[in-house]
């Protein structure tokens, strides 16, 4: 902890500055939810609200928007946490909307069902009547995020107005609306992706064991390592082998991208990290490479 | 690793996307695939060279504008400081804009082209970093190779903007020579100006000393949410009753004489608690949740600070008020909801005192209103009482937002200035 120069590290600034946040919607709102996909950002999302209200717990649910297309180890690990932290779990199932034709799967080889996700998240957002939904967005991310409010609007539809943000000053959120409509809220907004890292080894933040290297039988598709799954068919040339990889997000499995690396823990993921020159998204998710403004489409129509 | 927050401000074409985008280029903050977007768009726009300013342009309609029009944060670090960029545009029409990036920060950067010296947007940056009460102010003459590095020119500048900040209330003021294009004292001293003495901008930035900036004399300590386990299952949490918040000024320590408005209940405090453990002392800006020795009644919107050292309380506060939004007016008579800490409450704008020309500094006392990026003093009353300090005293405890009741959206930023002298 502090000493008497009265200093907080930028790990400890970061980390008030999140709880600060979370404990503002508690107090402000009748049903926030924490999206928790069993990703670093989630589970570093999750740590923070656990200790927020500590000794308490937390004072809300959490909800995983569930492609269907899942590491299983990520499952057991959403379901692990959740029964320590002693949280409620909603799931919102992506599979469930495609059976009930309120989304349409995409269909090709590169079909992916991220963009898929965002009916049963406004879906699940609606029916349990949430109106501050936690999302562990970080602004470094990408750059549509990089405007992105701390507590950002989102109409009776779920949609995103980048050029009607409301102004968002010191430390004082506005998170008033009308039924209907709901906050997005990101604690992890000023957060890095070393921070969340450095963040993670300080505090011994639990993560699903595909973030360290581990053997995987994987094939390349546009410069980018795919796992072999029961969702993926191979294409002409392609060819499943045997390498040593981590995953840096975790996604949809059908298009979220391993690296090659022999980092096995933490402290060597961040010394990789220091070193590497290629974005997360960037390297390891097909989906936002579409375009240069992929992203800022998709947030727009209600995406995390 | 400490953090320091900048906010930068600059006429358009002044450079400033460009030194962002060496600054995050330089300290390796750029990744592989972020350039080779921004190659290949430079090409396909016809730029001469890789436009290191695409790096900090963030929506679509900028990109097609050419223009920053929002306020965008960037994040860089070197191995001493973990630095957070709000980057705002400079134009008059932003300054909304430029008020909410600069309500942050530790330390403004103004940008000034050496060809046209201080020009009427380079004041009202100043002038706007010094209402915000940002403690450090930097100002970077840019393009010192279009006036072939000429040590005269950096100072006849120099002179002109001391002569202006005089009149602001600018504690820490530095100049920069620099060259954004070529990277000359951005990162490193560079040699094209020997006469130069000072630190290159990065290094300024690594080193200026912000933790005195601080409020560590009055205690302040805003109730956000009251943690009550309610654990049937231990007798020490069942009784669990702690006040959770973030210090907005001053040292809490166990043992602390404390008063809670508004009750005016003395207590002390019996513990500090984080979820890693109790700790001795707190300060500002630590999340922690008080416990107090006695049983009273204690909600989110009360303020806990020191039985000798409190702050204003009341409901008549003067303003200086930046208007937010295009859609409305801020007039005498207007009836607001006011955020202020964590309370919540309604104002009403009791009187419109001047309009501030913020390029002149000129007082309108004629003015009825203030519209979209205007700026003016108000007295406002509310109808809960409110427990403040001088903005100047206190960034958290002396700042407000304003919120249209219907409309939802945050409409006006409020700097107090002090309780109102009743007549
Ligand atoms: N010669 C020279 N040109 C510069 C320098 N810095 C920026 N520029 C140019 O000035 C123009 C405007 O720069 P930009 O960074 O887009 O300005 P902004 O509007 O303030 O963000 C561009 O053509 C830059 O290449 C400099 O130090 N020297």
């Amino acid at each position: 902890m502090p000493s008497s120069t009265y200093e907080l590290t930028h790990l400890q600034a970061l980390e008030a500055e999140a709880i600060h946040i979370i404990r503002e919607v508690a107090a402000e709102f009748e049903r926030p939810v924490l999206l928790f996909s069993g990703g670093k950002d989630s589970a570093v999302m999750l740590h923070l609200a656990v200790k927020a209200f500590a000794p308490a717990r937390m004072p809300f649910p959490v909800m995983h928007v569930d492609t269907g297309h899942n590491f299983p180890e990520v499952i057991e690990y959403r379901d692990r946490r959740v029964a320590e932290a002693g949280l409620r779990l909603v799931v919102a199932s992506v599979q469930d909307a495609i059976d009930a034709g309120t989304v349409v799967e995409e269909t090709g080889p590169r079909a992916s069902r991220n963009r898929l996700q965002i009916v049963p998240l406004l879906d699940a957002i609606g029916e349990h009547r949430f109106d501050a939904v936690f999302g562990g967005a970080r602004r470094d991310e990408e750059k549509a995020r990089a405007k992105e409010r701390v507590f950002s609007f989102r109409d009776e539809f779920g949609q995103w107005d980048p050029k009607n943000q409301r102004p968002e000053l010191w430390s004082l959120y506005n998170g008033r609306h009308r039924r209907g409509e709901h906050i997005r809220v990101f604690p992890l907004s000023n957060w890095t992706e070393l921070d969340i890292w450095q963040y993670v080894a300080t505090e011994g933040v639990p993560l699903p064991p595909i973030y360290f290297a581990h053997t995987r039988r994987v094939f390349e598709r546009d410069g980018m390592l795919l796992a072999e799954s029961p969702w993926v068919t191979l294409l002409d040339g392609e060819e499943i082998e045997d390498r040593t990889v981590r995953f840096r997000t975790v996604g949809d499995a059908t298009c979220t991208g391993a690296v090659e690396s022999r980092a096995s823990d933490v402290e060597a993921i961040i010394a990789e990290i220091a070193v590497t020159r290629i974005t997360e998204r960037g390297a390891t998710r097909a989906d936002d490479r579409i375009s240069e403004a992929g992203m800022e489409d998709r947030k727009r129509e209600g995406y995390f | 690793m400490e953090l320091l927050r900048f906010a930068t401000a600059g006429s358009v074409d002044d450079g400033k996307s460009t030194l962002i985008g060496r600054l995050l280029y330089d300290s390796k903050a750029i990744f592989e695939d972020q350039l080779d977007a921004v190659e290949r768009t430079s090409l396909e726009r016809g730029d001469a060279y890789t436009n290191l300013a695409l790096l900090t342009d963030g929506l679509r309609a900028e990109r097609e504008q050419g223009i920053t029009i929002d306020v965008a944060y960037r994040y860089f670090a070197t191995p001493k400081r973990k630095f957070i960029i709000a980057d705002t545009p400079g134009h008059i029409q932003y300054t909304r804009n430029m008020v909410t990036g600069a309500s942050t920060a530790d330390l403004a950067l103004v940008l000034i082209d050496a060809r046209n010296g201080v020009v009427e947007q380079s004041r009202r940056h100043a002038f706007l970093a010094s209402l915000l009460g940002i403690p450090h102010l930097v100002v970077c003459v840019n393009k010192m190779d279009l006036v072939d590095w000429s040590e005269e020119r950096f100072e006849e500048i120099k002179a002109e903007f001391r002569s202006f900040a005089m009149k602001l209330d600018v504690h820490d003021l530095t100049f920069i020579p620099v060259s954004a294009l070529h990277g000359d004292n951005v990162v490193e001293r560079s040699a094209t100006m020997p006469w130069y003495e000072g630190s290159s901008l990065l290094h300024h930035l690594e080193e200026v000393h912000i933790a005195s900036d601080r409020n560590l004399i009055d205690a302040r300590f805003p109730v956000q949410y009251v943690i009550r386990p309610q654990d049937q299952s231990s007798h020490a949490l069942h009784d669990y009753r702690g006040y959770a918040g973030t210090v907005a000024g001053g040292v809490l320590k166990p043992g602390d004489e404390v008063v809670v408005l508004p009750s005016g209940l003395t207590t002390t405090i019996a513990a500090i608690d984080t979820a890693d453990g109790p700790v001795a002392e707190a300060f500002a800006p630590m999340a922690v949740t008080v416990r107090l020795a006695d049983d009273l009644d204690v909600s989110r919107g009360d303020m806990i600070c020191r039985v000798r050292n409190r702050p204003h309380v009341g409901q008549d506060v003067d303003a200086m008020v930046c208007w937010l939004t295009a859609e409305s007016g801020l007039r005498p008579g207007a009836k607001l909801a006011i955020k202020h800490t964590t309370r919540w409450g309604r104002a009403l704008v009791k009187d419109l005192q001047y309009r501030l020309d913020i390029n002149t500094l000129h007082r309108d006392e004629a003015a009825g209103s203030l519209t979209l990026n205007e700026i003016g003093r108000v007295r406002l009353r509310t109808t809960v009482p409110l427990f403040f300090d001088e903005y100047r005293r206190n960034r958290t405890t002396g700042s407000f937002v304003l919120v249209d009741e219907a409309a939802n959206n945050t409409v006006g930023a409020g700097i107090i200035l002090g309780p109102t002298e009743m007549a």
